[in-house]
This record gives structure tokens, sequence and C-alpha cells, in this order.
């Protein structure tokens, strides 16, 4: 009666891949060792991107808590970026320290059931060494913005003294230099993270909202509705975006960061949009999809339950490229003064200001622009590899 | 009342080529826990029907004619709210797929996919969904139905995925059950085991089966009555063991006859001549006359009724040869 007997030798074991090599590191060694220096048993194993990462937080976060330890117990009763940043010491080393606890204190065979999409994708970027260290500087990237109030030698708005400090070069006191009105260009850098990484993040967080919901109540429902969204969409890709981004900051005359947010956010979504309608397309067709109908789902709990997970692969792709994307045009916007106002520290209005003194002093342009240069690849890195992660064609 | 009754059902969809007359004029009942097979080649508007019977027909391009009727338990689909047909579908008429590689998420669990339809049809919270859910897999044979609840679709083969779609589909406890061709996609000894399954469901859950199938073995097997359709119409009806021993129409004739018998290692097979003709253009007269051996002017002249077979039974084919005035006919070769 019953096919099942036979059936279960096809269960897909195992979705980590675990080698011979996986015991090493395992056991009561493995424990002290992830105890003392998490990372370290799954460096041992080969698991270089994960245990790198790991090693890499905890050691940064460590260093921080020893050398600031004044700043980091002052945070608590300080302003809230001073709290969040002694809060994201702690959290990120209790993360990885328990992280790294329970995966060498985990039963060596892995559950049978829930080997996801997800998961066979992570496996797969795992295993893409140059996304993984685009991912390590984006991580790093993020604790640093969190971080900052910490471990910034200078405040980024203060001035040392006009006449003995001003375009000081690298080195010593000041690690990359003053700039033109003595502000440490260093401390202005980390300050700078915060602003482009909020600004990407919320920027298309705003945009990949709109873009899903948007392409896939398009394509799913076709018809009027798809003509009038995508005619949209055309509209809003025809015009020149950066033309567009002045006008819009110019006409509102207030550049707050939330105002920088807004305006970006709104006018990256048609890519996304575009994106998922096309999938849309192609999975409405699919006999799932009918099958959920003849199940008596509504429109809204397809669309939201059945076809958006389905696009989730391609929309974390484009909003990671996004990002990058995002905190270029910011920086451009910045550049043109028409960003952020100052003495609020972005990157690309510091490159703005070192441009009169590129001759005299390069480091007020220069290091500014690499850290654009260094986050905008890393999160391009990260994308290229999550697309292949997710394309199973590339699996092997 | 019967549970099910179809009247004159007519889908038709709107092509660059004209009209496709997909199902045209079909007329059929079930009673509660009867088991119906609908039999006919690929084209002839069997699945077209099925989902005519959920409202699953997209339109445009589809439309059901005015005229035509759908009673489900006394209660006129064609024309219920969309709310209410949603609370049918899933609820009170399921549906099972050809396909069932295809026809689950890729991407969720098969226990969520059970644990939505318990949640949204029946109520229960998610606690109570799982171990309903679970005890369904068990139901319909899967075994450690508890950690196969949390997997993946890929991670199963057909056959199991069949299962799956049948445990998705009687979560609701249907009256009606719609299979269409549920074995077809599957391999000979899989597609036993479905059936006896999809059988023993039946019985214990006392709900009607529509069978799609364009297997005549699956009939003999499963079936109480048959309806074989050709060109969007019904050609012939009547119990499993009359029209499987004493065919009437030629093309339930030439069906059974295009099977291979059990010994027959020497003798070729003996398909129908020639296929389906289009949905837009189907010929005048009787729509099976360009295939059938024995077409005579009649046959050309004018469409033939569902003519009763004997007069008074549920027994009816759509064919002169059983008309009255056509009795003389001598049925081993043309009439002259």
């Amino acid at each position: 009666m019953t096919d099942a007997g036979f059936e279960t030798s096809d269960l897909r074991v195992d979705p980590t891949g675990s080698g011979p090599n996986r015991s090493v590191g395992r056991g009561r060694g493995g424990v002290v060792l992830s105890a003392i220096l998490p990372g370290v048993p799954q460096l041992l194993v080969g698991r270089w991107g994960v245990g790198g990462l790991g090693l890499i937080v905890w050691t940064a976060l460590l260093a921080v808590l020893l050398t600031r330890w004044t700043r980091f117990a002052a945070g608590w009763g300080g302003p809230l970026d001073h709290q969040i940043a002694s809060l994201t010491v702690v959290a990120g080393l209790l993360g990885v320290w328990g992280w790294s606890m329970f995966d060498v204190s985990r039963p060596a065979e892995v559950k049978r059931t829930g080997v996801g999409q997800w998961s066979l994708a992570a496996k797969a970027f795992e295993k893409n060494r140059i996304a993984v260290l685009g991912l390590i500087v984006v991580v790093c990237v993020y604790l640093i913005a969190l971080v900052t109030p910490l471990v910034t030698p200078h405040d980024p708005a203060t001035q040392a003294s006009l006449v003995t400090a001003r375009l000081v070069p690298p080195g010593g006191e000041f690690p990359l230099g003053t700039d033109h009105l003595a502000r440490d260009v260093f401390s202005r850098i980390m300050y700078g993270a915060r602003i482009s990484l909020s600004i990407g993040f919320v920027a298309v967080g705003i945009s990949v909202t709109i873009g899903t919901l948007l392409g896939a109540v398009s394509g799913y429902l076709g018809g009027w509705v798809d003509t009038v969204v995508m005619r949209f969409v055309d509209m809003v890709i025809s015009f020149p975006r950066l033309v567009l981004l002045i006008t819009i900051v110019a006409l509102f005359d207030s550049n707050s960061i939330f105002m920088i947010m807004a305006v970006l956010g709104f006018t990256q979504w048609p890519g996304t949009t575009r994106i998922v309608r096309g999938e849309v397309l192609s999975l409405r067709e699919r006999e799932f999809i009918e099958a959920a109908r003849a199940l008596g789902f509504s429109r809204s709990r397809i669309i939201l339950r059945h076809v958006i997970p389905n696009v989730l692969a391609p929309v974390i792709v484009a909003s990671t490229l996004g990002i990058g994307n995002v905190i270029v045009l910011e920086a451009g916007l910045s550049f043109l003064g028409m960003g952020l106002q100052p003495p609020t520290p972005s990157w690309g209005s510091m490159v703005a200001d070192g441009r009169d003194h590129l001759l005299a002093a390069w480091w007020i342009s220069t290091f500014p622009g690499l850290a654009i240069v260094l986050t905008v690849v890393a999160f391009n890195l990260v994308g290229d590899g999550l697309r292949d992660a997710f394309d199973p064609r590339l699996r092997t | 009342m019967p549970l099910l009754e179809v009247t004159d059902l007519r889908t038709y969809f709107t092509t660059d080529a004209g009209v496709a007359r997909a199902v045209d004029g079909v007329s059929l009942q079930l009673e509660a826990g009867e088991t119906l097979g609908i039999v006919g080649e690929s084209g002839c508007g069997k699945t077209v029907m099925a989902l005519s019977i959920l409202g699953l027909i997209p339109s445009p391009p589809g439309e059901i004619v005015a005229g035509s009727s759908i009673r489900f338990n006394g209660e006129e689909l064609l024309e219920v709210k969309p709310a209410r047909l949603r609370e049918i579908r899933g609820n009170e008429i399921s549906m099972i797929f050809q396909e069932p590689m295809t026809s689950l998420n890729p991407v969720l669990t098969v226990g969520h996919q059970i644990e939505e339809v318990l949640r949204l049809h029946r109520g229960l919270k998610r606690r109570e969904a799982r171990a309903a859910g679970v005890a369904l897999l068990a139901e319909v044979g899967i075994s450690e139905p508890d950690q196969r609840y949390d997997s993946y679709p890929h991670q199963m083969s057909g056959g199991m995925l069949q299962r799956i779609m049948i445990a998705i589909a009687l979560s609701c406890e249907p009256r009606l059950l719609i299979a269409d061709e549920p074995t077809t996609a599957l391999d000979v000894t899989i597609q036993a085991q479905i059936l006896d399954l999809l059988v023993s469901l039946q019985q214990k859950h006392g709900m009607a089966l529509l069978l799609i199938t364009h297997d005549l073995g699956v009939v003999a097997e499963v079936c109480d009555r048959v309806v074989v359709m050709y060109g969007g119409q019904v050609v012939e009806t009547g119990t499993t063991e009359e029209i499987l021993s004493h065919p009437k129409h030629p093309y339930t004739q030439g069906l059974l006859a295009s099977l291979p018998g059990i010994g027959d290692r020497d003798v070729r097979l003996n398909p129908i001549p020639g296929t389906v003709p289009s949905a837009v253009d189907w010929p005048e007269g009787c729509r099976f006359r360009d295939r059938c051996s024995f077409a005579w002017e009649r046959c050309a002249e004018s469409e033939p009724d569902l003519l009763p077979v004997v007069a008074g039974a549920s027994r009816s084919a759509r064919c002169w040869l059983v008309h009255p005035d056509e009795s003389s006919i001598d049925r081993a070769g043309k009439p002259t």
C-alpha cells in the first residue's frame, strides 16, 4: 500500500556538506577554543568565511571594549547614539560568542528537513570567496558606523586650532590628517559611514517595499492595472535621476537626512518593480498558483504569501546592489552641495571640501573617496555573490 | 437532488483564430458519494469543464456562456458572489491536479501549505493546524509525517507529492473532489497506489469523486459511472460496466479497441485514425464523423442529440446509430 518505505532513500540529507573533516574542532577542545576565540573552530574545519567573519567581529569588538572602556561605560548614560554604540558592542560580542558555541556544540548529524532555498543559497554563498570578503567588509563598515562614538579620536564637527592644526598631513594625532577647517578626517569618515549606510539602508528599504508590492500586483493582476503601473515606471525612469533629485531637493529646501532618504527611496523603486513584474508574469502561469486559487485563497493572500516569497531572491540581489547605488547617489548629491548640510559629515561633501586643496592636501578628498569605493564595491560583490548563490544553474 | 448538476455548460475562449468552443453543451449529474469518470482524448474539454465548475476559467479570454448552469448542492455556482465561491473552493469542492511536482509552492514547506488551508477554511490555530496536518499526512500514507511536515516539495518524489496534494485537498473534508488526471504524471506502480488511496479515502469520508482521465484502465478500476467526452460534448454515458462491455458510440468503441490486451503480443494496436479537430471549428454535423468508420450522409447533415440507448435507462449516446430510425443498419459496416 505505501510507497513511502523506499522513498525515504531520496532524502537530501545534510545541507552543509559535512565532509569527514567536520568532526575536527568539535568536542571538548572545540568548545573550549570557541569559548575563548569564537570563529577559530570554524576556521579549523575550513569554513573560513563564517569563521573569519566571527573572529574579526569578536576581536574588533573586544578591542573596542578594552581600549575604550571609559567611553563604553559612560555610553549608557550618554546620548542615544552612545547608548546604541555600547549596546552594539555588548550584543555583538554576545551574539558572536553564542553563535560559535551553538555551532560547535550542535550535533554532527544535521536535521534532515528544512533544506529550503535559503540554506541552499547560504551554502553556495559561503563557497564564493570574493563575495564572502565583500560581506566581511560590509559587516565591518556597519559595525564601525554603529560603534563610532566609542572609537573616534576626535569630534567630527569640532575644530582644532585653526592656526596649528589646519591641513595637517596624515600621521600622529590625526591618523588621516585634518581638513581646511582643522577637523579630523578619520573621525569624519567614521561618522560619514553612519550617514551613508543609514541613507542606503532606509532608502533601499522604501524602494524595495514599493517596488515589490507594485511589481507583484501589476504582474499578477495584469490588464489595465499592469498598463498603468508600467507606464508610470517608464515615466519615472525616463527622467534623468540626478536632475530629478536636485529639483526635488531644491524644491523642499530642507535637507534633513530623512528628506534625503525619502527622496532617494521614492526614486529608486522602478528597477525593482520591473524585475518583480517580470518574475511574477511567469510565476502566475505556474500550476501551484492555480492550485492556490482552487483552494479558495483570495488574490491578496496569493500575492502576499505565494507570489512574493517566490520573487524574494531577485529582490534581495537588487536591493543589495541598490544600496551601493544609493550610496554613490547620496555622495554625488552631497558633492554638488545638494545633500546634507555642513557640518554633518558626509563622504560626498568631504570629497567636495577637499577639491580646493587637492594639490596641497590630497588626503581630504582621497580618504572619503576610498571609503565610498570600498563600501560600494563590497556591496556589489555581495550582490553578485547572492545572485550566483540564488541561481540553481550555477550550483555545483 | 444530485450533489452536482451541470446543465448545458458552454465555456468558450476568444482567440485570434476565432471562438474556441472548448466545452459546448455538457450536462452531467453526480450523486453524493458517487464516482464519475470523465474520459476522452487530450483536447476534448475535460479539464476546462473541471475548471469551469470551480470558477477558475480566466476571463478574458474565457467565458461561460449564458444559459449554462452548475448547481452544487442546490446552489448555482455561476451566480454566487466571489467571496462565497472562495469559501466553496478547497472547502466543499477540492481539486487535485495532474502534475504534483509543480502544484506545490516550491519555497514553502509542505506543512505550511497544509496548515494554510486548515487555518483559512477551518479556522484552526497554528498548533491545532499542525497536529491536524500531521494526522492528514499519516492518513495519506506518508511515513514519518512529523518530519516530512517540515520538508520542501523538492525533497520529495512525485508519488509523495501527489499524496500531499490529496492531503491538502481532503483537509477540509470536501463533499466533492475533482481529480484531474491524478496519476498521469506518475509511474505505473505508484499510479495504482494513488488510486487505491483515493478510493479508500473516498469511501471513508463519503465524498463524491469526479475523476478525469484518459485511461480506461483507471475507469474500470474506480468509477461507478462514466461520461465519455469528445469535441467539448458528452458523446456517451452509462455505468462503467455497460460502457466497457457494450460501447455504443463509435468513439468509445475506438478508445476500447485501441487498448492493448494481455497476451496480444502479435496483434497490432488499433488506434482511432486522425486527431481531435480544433475547438475553433468543429466539423458540421457529428463532430466525430471525420474519424468514424461508420459515418454516412446523415452524420454530415445534422448533429445527433444525446439519444437514449434503451428507453428509460440512464444510458445514452450521441450517435445516429442508436436512433430508432437507424436500427436496421448493419453494425458491421457502412450502410448502403
